[in-house]
């Protein structure tokens, strides 16, 4: 799997936020076998350090870092955040979210694609995180995404996939491109069943982060995205409505009346 | 001169973005800037005159999903 040229063997991306403490962060990191994390900005002030030590940390990790707009809620926030991003992280790959609804957290798909457009002519490489919306996916392909974030379900709500019709319709209609499911994954169970869907690759952080153990639960997520992915490529069998006999019948020994 | 960084006032010398972030104890810290909304790149700072009623954002790196 690749991400604009980069070769990548796992398929789990984790997000650094809402850890109970950082070496729990970066033991959970390790036990996710990720290659990839996604990172923010925030303010800070000239007596603060903790920026300074959380970078610290991931830098000793050895992971690539994947940083993200969230909390933009407009384009010129997005395209401000993504280049302060770009110059402090040292990446043009860049998470864009362009929030346009408070509760439900979901991206404003239209300042979404104009952030992109924006972004990908600036040399920018995004992640755009969006919904299973097709039309949108073709708007955000032609203005040069080349990898898709679909969500699952709103962030943090770890309700799994809402819309397995449209993440399928997603993925048979890019199937060149590198879909990412990103957000609402409660369980490993989820993951499996993204995975298992044909997505590259699935993106998550609360689910671990508050798990309460977030390493072990960093472990099953890894060992669900695998079996999913394992299972994909083995094509499984589709669902049927009447029963099927798994044992031959044929040579059954004749034994009623 | 009275600038906001990161909302709080602060008074300091007139002078360059590279200046004022040296004088609030952000020398050598790995933090990215903009200045009244736009984005000003690290080799810029020194080159960016700050006015009266400036607003200098600094972020660092942090957490995120």
């Amino acid at each position: 799997m690749s991400f604009y040229g980069v070769e990548l063997k796992s398929r789990l991306l984790l997000g650094t936020s809402r850890y109970p403490s950082p070496a729990i962060l970066a033991e959970a990191i390790k036990a996710s076998a990720a290659e990839v994390v996604t990172v923010s900005l925030r303010r800070e002030s000239g007596s603060d350090r903790a920026g300074q030590s959380f970078w610290s940390l991931v830098r000793a990790l050895g992971v690539r870092v994947l940083p993200n707009t969230a909390g933009c809620h407009s384009v010129k926030e997005a395209v401000t955040t993504a280049h302060m991003a770009r110059e402090l992280f040292d990446t043009k790959w860049i998470k864009l979210e362009v929030i346009g609804e408070s509760d439900t957290l979901q991206p404003d798909v239209f300042g979404l694609v104009e952030a992109a457009r924006i972004l990908s002519e600036d040399g920018f490489e995004v992640f755009p995180y969006t919904t299973e919306d097709l039309v949108v996916a073709d708007r955000l392909v032609e203005a040069g995404c080349r990898v898709l974030m679909p969500w699952g379900a709103p962030i943090g709500s770890a309700r799994g996939l809402n819309n397995v019709y449209g993440l399928k319709s997603l993925r048979a209609h890019f199937p060149g491109i590198p879909l990412v499911v990103d957000a609402g994954l409660g369980v490993p169970s989820h993951a499996a069943a993204a995975m298992e869907l044909g997505y590259d690759a699935v993106l998550l952080n609360t689910a671990v982060a508050e798990a309460g153990d977030p390493v072990a639960m960093a472990r099953a997520f890894a060992l669900a995205v695998e079996a999913g992915r394992t299972a994909y490529l083995a094509q499984p069998l589709e669902p049927r409505d009447m029963a099927a006999p798994s044992t031959p019948v044929i040579g059954k020994a004749a034994l009623g009346d | 001169m009275r600038i906001f960084l990161n909302d709080d006032a602060h008074d300091v010398e007139p002078g360059t973005l590279a200046a004022a972030l040296e004088a609030l104890g952000y020398g050598g810290r790995k933090i990215a800037t903009a200045v009244n909304g736009r984005f000003v790149a690290a080799p810029a700072r020194p080159a960016t005159a700050l006015t009266d009623g400036d607003r200098v954002e600094v972020v660092a790196p942090m957490q995120g999903g």
